[in-house]
């Protein structure tokens, strides 16, 4: 089985949020770039699959859509012990865009397993993984919080919107992977980031998809009033401003 | 031309995020001139198919059939482009939850329509269509054009007020085409006799200054007395004390209540992004400093140990007279 591990450049998660002056760009001055969260511990539950399976799993791969300022985010995957990692030499402009050219990676590479987090930190699009598996027409199952590997057969433990499942699926499959599918994301050690210099990082350019949806400006949050600050000893003011100003309760 | 909305039950039933996606719709297909066909998929008795007209369907389209119990990205995606094609539908509606998760990413490949997800109001535009979706996960919005003919909008939970409308649908079983089923569930385990974090219109959530598992029991007495879901913050999810499902915050779920508790919890960045988009905060915080207060509507800086006790009686009171 080979697995490739689908791979979105965000900004750090504690970023201050901030566009030029027209609202049509995200302002990238003095922006740490990281893996996106679930894409960190989509790489981590790959590798623990990789490590578990007595040579089962061939390899472990990254791909990921963006321009060359990204590689340092692609490296740190190479590090943390992904075997290869490709790039596709293009702006992410949609979803759609994405997951298109992420099937040509995909598809070249013969992988059976691919695994995408539930949604990006930066565009919550939660919709490249769903459109990868139907660009390759590929099965899925989405908001998986634990996937094992158990011969050719697949178990997935998914989330559903008033429990949980388990369920089996056979590859090839897209897997897109919510909080649960790890416990903590893998840090690179010394050697990982010693290795990762050498491993391949193959660039390729884009194919002619166009983008089904364009971005055209962005708002922050209206400014909220100032917090009202209540006596610990008089609660029932709380109750009484919820109830009448508020209207919450 | 229509908008189809796909209005999911839960054991045959429909709950009100079913009919704030009909009520959208149904504002959506005004703008545009035409009607709401709602899709509707597994047993659901005709009184609450009809339901779904009080809120703006004129016809509901009935999928039964066996192979579909279980959700199958592949086999609904069949059912949901079918009835989109035989209905003309240039507009898709999905819930933003996990089963709309699953399937609009593969409905907008499959349909070549545009997806705009997690969208919290109606288009600014129809003709293009452009609505407003939250980004940098609750730190920002941002517009969307769809470039395509036809689009799919998810709609968060509780963004839309439910308008009645009061028509009398038309009823049609439907039939389609579908795949082979790949999904084969072995094990369900539904939360019963709880409220659900993602239909609660109520979350008490409690952080690391609740000290302990073992202070939780005032959590979910207030939730009780509230009709609320109770949910965490990362430190009390990783450490074990809750489950990873009530995680709420930038890796964990993203909630939009009309009230929200955050008792013990400082506010991290990443804690608000997940519930920055609630209609109502109150803090409880021994710091006063605490970036939770920059965020909430009303505030109590104490020790959450010592403030919970006193705010269980006085909702109590509250509830016992109101």
């Amino acid at each position: 089985m080979k697995i490739l591990v689908c791979i979105s450049n965000v900004p750090d998660t504690t970023t201050k949020i901030r566009f030029n002056a027209e609202k049509t760009e995200f302002d990238k001055t003095g922006v740490q770039w990281i893996i996106n969260p679930w894409d960190e511990l989509a790489l981590t539950r790959a590798l623990e699959l990789k490590e578990g399976s007595g040579g089962a799993v061939e390899c472990v791969d990254v791909a990921s859509v963006n321009l060359i300022d990204a590689e340092p985010t692609i490296r740190k995957a190479l590090a943390i012990g992904a075997d290869k990692a490709f790039r596709v030499n293009a702006m992410p402009k949609d979803a759609y865009f994405v997951a298109g050219q992420l099937a040509e990676v995909v598809k070249s590479g013969g992988y059976d397993l691919v695994l995408c987090g539930i949604e990006s930190s930066d565009y919550n699009g939660s919709a490249v993984g769903g459109m990868l598996a139907e660009f390759m027409d590929y099965n899925s199952v989405s908001a998986v919080s634990g996937i094992n590997l158990d011969g050719g057969k697949i178990t997935i433990n998914r989330e559903i919107d008033g429990g949980k499942e388990v369920l089996n699926i056979s590859a090839p499959l897209v897997a897109v992977v919510q909080k649960g599918i790890a416990i903590d994301p893998r840090i690179p050690n010394m050697r990982g980031i010693m290795m990762a210099r050498q491993k391949p990082l193959t660039v390729s350019e884009p194919t002619g998809i166009d983008a089904l949806t364009s971005f055209e400006t962005y708002e922050l949050p209206a400014p909220k009033a100032a917090c009202k600050m209540i006596d610990p000893e008089n609660v029932k003011q709380l109750i009484d401003l919820l109830h009448n100003e508020a209207k919450a309760i | 031309m229509s908008v189809l909305v796909y209005t999911e039950n839960w054991d045959g039933k429909f709950k009100k995020l079913s009919f704030e996606l009909v009520s959208y719709a149904a504002k959506i297909a005004e703008e545009l001139n035409t009607k709401v066909v709602a899709v509707s998929i597994g047993n659901v008795e005709k009184a609450a198919l009809a339901e779904l007209g009080k809120y703006g369907a004129s016809k509901v389209i009935v999928v039964c059939n066996g192979e579909l119990n279980n959700l199958d990205n592949k086999a609904y995606n069949a059912v949901l482009a079918q009835a989109a094609e035989k209905e003309g539908a240039n507009v898709i509606i999905l819930a933003h939850n996990n089963k709309g998760k699953a399937l609009a990413p593969g409905l907008s490949v499959k349909m070549k329509a545009g997806l705009i997800s997690g969208v919290t109001g109606l288009p600014s535009s129809y003709s293009p269509m452009v609505v407003k979706k939250k980004s940098f996960t609750g730190a920002a919005f941002a517009n969307v054009k769809v470039l395509s003919e036809k689009s799919i909008l998810t709609l968060f939970q509780n963004s839309y007020a439910v308008v009645e409308k009061n028509i009398e649908p038309s009823i049609e079983e439907f039939a389609p085409a579908l795949p082979a089923i790949n999904t084969q569930v072995t094990n369900v385990d539904k939360v019963t006799g709880k409220i659900l974090l993602s239909d609660a219109e109520i979350v008490v959530s409690g952080g690391r200054g609740m000290k302990g598992p073992e202070n939780w029991s005032g959590i979910e007495e207030l939730a009780q007395i509230l009709g609320a879901a109770t949910a965490c913050s990362r430190p009390v999810s990783d450490e074990g004390w809750r489950g990873h499902s009530e995680h709420v915050g930038q890796t964990g779920k993203i909630i939009a209540p009309n009230l929200y508790f955050a008792l013990g919890i400082s506010g991290a960045i990443q804690h608000l992004g997940g519930v920055s988009s609630s209609k109502c905060i109150v803090a409880v915080n021994t710091d006063k400093d605490a970036p939770i207060f920059e965020a909430a509507d009303y505030g109590i800086i104490g020790d959450v140990r010592k403030v919970l006790p006193d705010m269980i009686t006085a909702f109590k009171e509250f509830k016992a007279s109101n």
